[in-house]
């Protein structure tokens, strides 16, 4: 009776151990006591999931190629849209301009000089590439400047210049002074009226008077 | 009173020296244990119902462990280890529940 009562003590004992080295057992090592079968139903869910996130990635990788492609586009939309803004607003006078090209001094003590002939003068600048001119440093010359005879010089959209005039145009250099030098042209003219004409050429001009930017009142853009 | 001792000391030793599972018994040992603790809980129930013989704990103990090792052993030679295991762990867990549910009823009337 004893000796049962000690072997069941040991057959507890026993359960025991091999319940504690059973649950310890289980925590480091996760495959061990899995059976065959298992493992191998295992590897095929894994493969599918791996099939399945190697998918998800090439999806991915597509969108984000996509993106990073419309984003490099758009950029260089905005890039060109940048710099037709700066090419339109030099030409719409908006912003100072800075370049090489020449300054015309037109010294004019008779006053023979009038209107007309500063806008035939201004014409001939453009006829010769000039992008953006100025006249006295104040009167920003642009596509809707009109000039007109005041009574004490010259209205330039409405600021008025006096002799001497001071025209500063940015361009290439050589071709205004040329064009302006050309006979029958601009110096031709100017001195016919007793004005005396001065042209320097220089590397950098900065113009920084602006013109009134109004927007039109009748045309709007025709959008294609 | 020695079942108690053995099980402090079983626990004592488990802790202690923390062994590794032998690998010939990695598969049949976590069933073992669960007939095992069938057997256990049968006994408490027959302790409680004061008809606890100590011979009967030992056959059913070990022929419970044996079984069940057995059972798991047939299954993975018939290629069907995991149901059988499985299997194995129902029946037991049934039993189990069935002679925890007659102790309660004994100790709570309930």
């Amino acid at each position: 009776m004893t000796v049962l009562k000690v072997v069941v003590g040991v057959l507890v004992g026993g359960l025991a151990f091999a319940l504690i080295m059973q649950a310890r057992s289980k925590d480091h090592d996760d495959f061990s006591n899995v059976r065959s079968d298992e493992l191998v139903e295992l590897l095929k869910s894994l493969d599918a999931a791996n099939q399945r996130l190697g998918r998800q990635i090439a999806e991915l990788t597509e969108t984000r190629d996509e993106l990073l492609d419309s984003n490099k586009r758009s950029d260089a939309a905005t890039q060109a849209a940048r710099e037709r803004a700066d090419a339109l607003a030099i030409l719409a006078g908006t912003v100072g301009a800075t370049g090489p090209g020449v300054t015309i001094e037109v010294a004019d003590p008779d006053r023979g000089v009038d209107a007309g002939a500063l806008l035939d003068a201004i014409e001939e600048l453009r006829n010769s590439g000039a992008e953006a001119i100025v006249i006295n440093g104040s009167a920003r010359v642009v596509g809707h400047t009109y000039v007109v005879d005041g009574d004490d010089g010259i209205r330039v959209d409405g600021r008025t210049v006096k002799s001497p005039y001071v025209i500063e145009a940015i361009g290439d250099a050589s071709t205004l002074a040329e064009g302006a030098r050309i006979p029958g042209g601009l110096v031709d003219t100017l001195q016919k009226r007793g004005a005396t004409v001065t042209i320097t050429e220089s590397k950098k001009i900065t113009i920084t008077a602006l013109a009134d930017a109004n927007s039109p009142e009748y045309a709007r853009a025709d959008s294609p | 009173m020695i079942p108690v001792i053995g099980l402090i000391v079983g626990v004592g030793l488990g802790l202690w020296f923390q062994p590794e599972v032998p690998e010939s018994l990695r598969p049949y040992l976590p069933i073992a244990i669960i007939a095992a603790l069938d057997a256990v809980v049968g006994a408490l129930r027959a302790l409680g119902e004061r008809r606890f013989d100590d011979r009967v704990f030992v056959i059913s103990f070990v022929s419970n462990v044996l079984i069940a090792a057995f059972m798991v052993f047939l299954g993975d030679q018939l290629g069907v280890g995991s149901q059988l295991s499985t299997g194995v762990v129902v029946v037991l867990g049934i039993r189990i529940f069935a002679n925890a549910a007659a102790i309660r009823r004994r100790i709570f009337r309930a």
